[in-house]
């Protein structure tokens, strides 16, 4: 919402700094979110106790220098000797007269007619003026300096609207009204400055100048001046009783509907405050009943509909039309004013007349009654109608609009027959005509403004600070509210009626909520103190699933990884490349987006593998070695229409040089299949789970041969291994080995134990040896390491796989595993031959259970 | 024979100067105490000699060898000092040289920042409470007090699916709902992290997929100023002991009153920089009291519960902390923008 300074002061004093004023607005919940200086200037320096109030704001535009543009008089205008499409002005500033050159289009047909019988007001750019270039697009600042053009000497300029900044149009000069006094700085005149406010859901009230205007006057403790017979009218003409007719069928959404009618108007152009102050809130003067019209829905918030009356008479058979407003039949056509054919919705509602539909009621007329430089008499709408369904008819049309924008948020039904006073006088004033006596007005569901009761307490328990009866009456009555104070023995209780112009306040308990956000944003936030809650703390919780996931996170950093973070929408193509080609799909369906906003990504991911692999994608070529991992939901869908199942995954990914390369020789073996084994082994013993088993399996992510599933218990928990060569192919891998997991994060938390128990650090030395044996090659390595660790007992405190070697020696299908052991005892230190014991029970165990040899 | 040990002596200290290495030493060690030396020769013949002459003779060849004994010891340490010397200098190292890279693993700057968040509001009480990302148009509007077509819906553009009712959560919020449900009657101090999404075109400031932490407060005295302490005490740990607050009225439907904090600009000190926009202060967070509605829609009788709540976004606080300029390498996962954290 724009609003000129000037036009704001038609209601109110300002009496603040405008800077100032624009930190307060924005305080109180109306968001100055610029100040657009044209020709005002604020004072520089700070503002407010704090310093800082001047900078709240974005302030654009320009400031007229007093003393270098003002208001001067034309007296002459003379042909330039040189150029036929120039002229030259005998002007006067107030201090001399001077010879002024301009091309302005405006000024063309008083050339060479001699001294001019009423001098033109004009606004006038001295020698070194700052203005806008009127030749550059956009606002581009100029300085004015002495120039000769076409042999003529030039040193000042007479103004366009460009070039002071009050709109793009660079047509013309800008002719001031006959009264304006010669010499007096321009800014002083019509020096201005506009704000741009953001206007809330709750705040559509202020989405006018009289709303603004309000805020203002509650904000700085002035009145509001809104002169008595504001909104009355002076009707000469007939009576309006027989000349229109109105009927409504859904009040719940058409509450009320007003008509005024106004004859032998005559159209044309509107006066220069006016179109002045329409562009500055930046809308384009049509002509004076268009300019009404809007400037009516500006000034005052109630959007008005101006129907060629003759049109309707003539629709009607030559009878007084009757206004018909409906819901529209289900693909009832209508082509509106923007020259667009629409299909209606049911819902929405029309205002027609006894031959059809002639508006989409409250968003935009139709192209058929529309008013035309012919129009003489004009039937003048106000209505009211139903915000919500306004907003969905906006929604289905796709279609916006100053009034749709209004009615969307709310405007009360009795600001319907203020506007159309408000409108006929205006139109009566600036276009002549009579205005027919009375309005045709069906009100068939009037507002119930609430009447709400408050206590001061009320207003306290929830603001944590008291506020005094008297304040409270005392803001609440400068924002309109009607206050009745009692005394209640349990101390004052206020009767709050609310206003007839908003209708944000709710009944009841949500009333006494909005009441206090009113008190409170005018008392001011900043004067509420802070505490520090009082209340006892709630029961203390523990979240073992977000806690056990972070120590998961940082088990994983621990052990060199990072952690990424992905978009959780995909597409299912993408999502495909994570299996080798010709791989049967997903089983289960994807959640699609009703609206995706890229084509690429219109489901809920299925997979954390493919959101991993995406990341190798993005930066394989970037570093040697990657080592990554994510957390995070996979969405399944369950049944039609009902929420998915958010499973949250772990996906590993490492891929490259086991260790980064410095100046020295590095090892740059390339990971493999056990490395990423070992960050899994890590973070299982770190999560303190056992009991786990690894199966080699085979699937479609992975290499056939290089594939495990990981199993806790009687529970799996997910695949790792390596990537098949082909799914590697289908994201563009170099070649190398790239190790991928995914992992269900869920299960494997809900697994963790809560504790764990240390063992005592052995207080006797360990006796190490080796011991190697040659099995065949299908012995799982993990199948002897666990017949050791049976066969030893208690006494073999460690097995570790150090060495599998393989030769001709051995023979084919043999493998040479070695192990070192470390025996041990807690209470003395082992002999020979208690070693000795437990390594023949383990041998002997090996041989019997896997035919393994000892190798010497 | 007196005589006969002076002239030894002398001939195994002068040799003993022109020692210079290990070999050599023990060649010389060999040559003047070893068996076959002159001194040895001189024990072997004490026996010979007279009682008058051996115990004179015997005490001074002792001597001799005592001192002979002595000058190799101390030649053996003067050699293995001047070796050690040798080394220490033959080893300097350029110490300018880089160190071995480390393949350091690290957090996601999402979550450093939402852990210091959560130890933060942990400090005070709050403790973190999830709920899901796809939710119902029930607890992610209708809920939170925004009816079908109301005009605050636009302040949500909302990922619908296929799926009748079914959207991507535009906020945490629905997860109020949920918790006030499962925690009734009891008093609540939570804060619900988690990732949203709205229909947005991706910009430098914009993005589809966001995390966000609300807080939610409820309990029998809770008022505006208690959510002023405790949102300014958190600006004041996240951004800094000195840091200024302020709280602008505003617009949520499931808070009211509603305001805006913004914390004085920790990057120009208030006095206006490009990342405030010039305007000093740094719009942080959105909050208010909860609104009736939403209270009884969570179970708590409005009439003797009240409280608070607020919405953050971790992404911004990191954009604001580390001056990241584009919203877009939270979910790029390029490494060259994750390794800086
Ligand atoms: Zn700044």
């Amino acid at each position: 919402m724009k609003v000129p300074i000037s036009w704001l002061r038609d209601f109110v004093d300002i009496t603040l700094p405008l800077d100032e004023l624009a930190h307060r607005l924005t305080m109180a919940g109306l968001e100055v979110e610029e100040m657009t200086l044209v020709g005002l200037s604020i004072p520089s320096g700070p503002l407010g106790a704090d310093g800082r109030g001047s900078l709240d704001t974005k302030i654009s535009g320009l400031s007229w220098e007093a003393d270098k543009i003002v208001v001067a008089a034309v007296s002459e205008v003379m042909p330039h000797p040189n150029a036929d499409r120039l002229v030259l002005c005998k002007l006067y500033d107030g201090e001399r007269e001077h010879i002024v050159l301009t091309g302005a289009p405006n000024l063309q047909h008083l050339k060479g007619t001699g001294p001019l019988p009423q001098p033109l007001k004009v606004p006038y750019a001295r020698l070194g003026a700052r203005i806008y270039d009127g030749h550059q697009p956009g606002q581009v600042l100029t300085t004015l300096k002495p120039a000769k053009i076409r042999g003529i000497e030039s040193y000042s300029m007479i103004c366009s609207e460009k070039e002071l900044g009050i709109s793009e149009e660079h047509d013309g000069i800008i002719i001031l009204d006959d009264e304006a006094p010669v010499g007096l700085p321009l800014a002083d005149y019509i020096g201005d400055a506009v704000f741009d406010i953001a206007i809330l859901p709750s705040t559509a009230r202020t989405a006018s100048i009289l709303g603004v205007a309000r805020e203002v006057a509650a904000i700085t403790g002035q009145p509001l001046r809104l002169m008595p017979g504001f909104f009355s009218y002076s009707a000469e003409g007939p009576s309006i009783e027989g000349k229109a007719s109105i009927q409504i069928t859904t009040p719940e959404l058409n509450p009320r509907f007003v008509l005024g009618l106004i004859q032998d108007l005559k159209i044309g152009p509107s006066p220069y405050w006016m179109q002045r102050r329409l562009k500055l809130a930046g809308m384009r003067p049509i002509n004076n009943l268009v300019d009404i019209t809007n400037y009516v829905m500006l000034e005052i918030g109630q959007p008005l509909h101006a129907f060629d009356y003759d049109v309707l008479v003539q629709r009607a058979g030559g009878k007084a039309p009757t206004i018909i407003t409906r819901t529209a039949e289900a693909g009832e056509r209508l082509t509106t004013l923007d020259g667009v054919e629409r299909t209606l919705n049911d819902f929405s509602v029309l205002v027609c007349d006894t031959a059809g539909a002639l508006s989409i009621a409250g968003v935009m007329g139709g192209a058929e009654s529309e008013v035309s430089d012919q129009t003489r008499n004009i039937l003048l709408e106000g209505a009211a109608w139903n915000y919500i369904n306004t907003r969905r008819t906006m929604g289905a049309q796709k279609l916006q609009s100053e009034a749709a924008y209004r009615f969307s948020r709310g405007v009360h039904p009795a600001m319907a027959e203020r506007g159309v006073r408000r409108g006929l006088e205006l139109m009566r004033l600036l276009g002549g005509g009579a205005i027919c006596q009375g309005l045709v007005d069906h009100y068939p569901l009037p507002a119930s403004d609430p009447k709400i009761t408050l206590t001061p307490a009320e207003v306290e328990r929830l603001l944590g600070v008291p506020v005094p009866v008297e304040q409270i009456v005392k803001i609440l009555e400068s924002l309109e509210f009607a206050c009745q104070v009692t005394q209640t023995p349990e101390g004052a209780s206020i009767l709050v009626q609310t206003p007839d112009h908003r209708l944000d306040i709710g009944n009841d308990l949500i009333g006494k909520a909005d009441l206090i956000e009113e008190i409170a944003r005018i008392y001011g936030y900043d004067r509420i103190p802070e505490t520090r809650m009082a209340d006892a703390l709630p029961p203390q919780r523990n979240n073992p699933s977000l806690e056990r996931e972070e120590r998961v996170r940082d088990l994983l950093v621990e052990m060199g990884l990072t952690e990424i973070v992905s978009y959780r929408l995909t597409h299912p193509d993408r999502e495909a490349r994570r299996v080798a080609p010709g791989t049967p799909p997903e089983d289960k369906p994807y959640l699609y987006l009703a609206n995706p906003m890229a084509s690429d990504r219109n489901v809920l991911r299925h997979s954390l593998l493919s959101s991993v692999l995406e990341a190798v994608e993005r930066n394989i070529r970037l570093r040697p070695r990657l080592a990554l991992f994510e957390i995070g939901p996979v969405f399944m869908s369950s049944e039609e229409g009902t929420l998915p199942d958010e499973m949250q995954r772990l996906a590993i990914v490492m891929t490259g040089e086991r260790d980064l390369a410095g100046w020295q020789k590095a090892d740059t073996e390339p990971m493999d299949f056990y490395d990423l084994k070992g960050v899994l082994e890590g973070l299982l013993s770190g999560m303190h789970l056992s009991a786990l088993r690894i199966e080699a399996v085979e699937h479609p992510s992975f290499h056939p041969g290089k594939c495990a599933r990981l199993w806790i218990g009687g529970q799996p928990l997910g695949v790792f291994g390596e990537l098949h060569p082909l799914v590697s192919e289908r994201y563009d891998f170099p070649a190398g080995a790239v190790l991928a997991a995914e992992l269900d994060l869920t299960s494997l938390l809900a697994l963790a134990p809560e504790r764990y128990e240390m063992s005592s650090v052995p207080a006797f030395p360990p006796v190490l040896e080796d011991l190697a044996v040659v099995v065949d090659e299908i012995v799982p390595a993990d199948r002897v390491a666990e017949l050791i660790r049976q066969a030893g007992g208690r006494t073999v405190t460690e097995v570790r796989l150090f060495d599998v070697y393989r030769s001709e020696q051995l023979g084919t299908e043999k493998k040479s595993l070695a192990y070192s052991l470390a025996y041990q005892a807690p209470d003395r230190t082992l002999t020979d031959k208690d070693v000795a014991q437990v390594r023949q029970k383990i041998i002997r165990r090996l041989e019997q259970e896997t035919g393994a040899k000892l190798r010497s | 024979m007196l005589t006969q040990l002076e002239q030894i002596e002398k001939a195994a200290l002068d040799a003993l100067k022109n020692v210079q290495d290990e070999a050599s030493l023990e060649q010389w060690r060999i040559a003047h105490l070893g068996r076959s030396a002159p001194l040895m020769q001189v024990f072997d013949q004490l026996g010979k000699l007279s009682k008058e002459e051996r115990p004179l003779i015997g005490r001074r060849a002792n001597e001799v060898k005592r001192g002979l004994d002595n000058a190799l010891a101390e030649q053996s340490e003067a050699m293995r000092q001047a070796a050690l010397a040798r080394t220490l200098t033959a080893e300097r190292l350029d110490v300018t040289l880089p160190g071995r890279p480390i393949g350091r693993g690290r957090l996601h700057p999402s979550t450093q920042i939402l852990r210091q968040i959560y130890r933060i509001f942990a400090d005070m009480g709050f403790q973190i409470y999830r709920s899901r990302e796809v939710e119902s148009d029930e607890y992610n509007f209708e809920m939170l007090n925004i009816p079908a077509h109301h005009p605050a819906r636009d302040m949500w553009d909302t990922f619908h699916t296929t799926a009748p009712g079914v959207l991507l959560r535009t906020h945490t919020s629905p997860g109020q709902i949920h918790v006030m449900r499962e925690y009734y009657p009891q008093p609540i101090r939570v804060i619900l992290p988690g990732m949203c999404f709205r229909y947005e075109q991706i910009s430098a400031r914009k993005e589809t997929q966001f995390n966000q932490v609300e807080g939610l407060a409820v309990g029998h005295h809770i008022t505006f100023g208690d959510l002023k302490g405790t949102l300014s005490d958190f600006a004041r740990r996240m951004f800094g002991e000195q840091v200024r607050t302020r709280f602008r009225t505003s617009y949520f439907p499931f808070t009211e009153p509603s305001a805006e904090m913004d914390v004085e600009c920790f990057l120009c000190g208030g006095k206006g920089c490009g990342v405030c926009s010039g305007t000093g202060w740094l719009e942080i967070l959105g909050c208010g009291m909860v609104h009736p509605t939403v209270l009884r829609n969570g179970g708590y009788d409005p009439l003797k519960f009240s409280g608070f709540a607020f919405g953050m976004g971790p992404e911004r606080i990191a954009m604001l902390r580390y001056k990241i300029e584009d919203i877009r390498y939270f979910w790029a996962n390029d490494v060259r923008f994750l390794e800086q954290f």
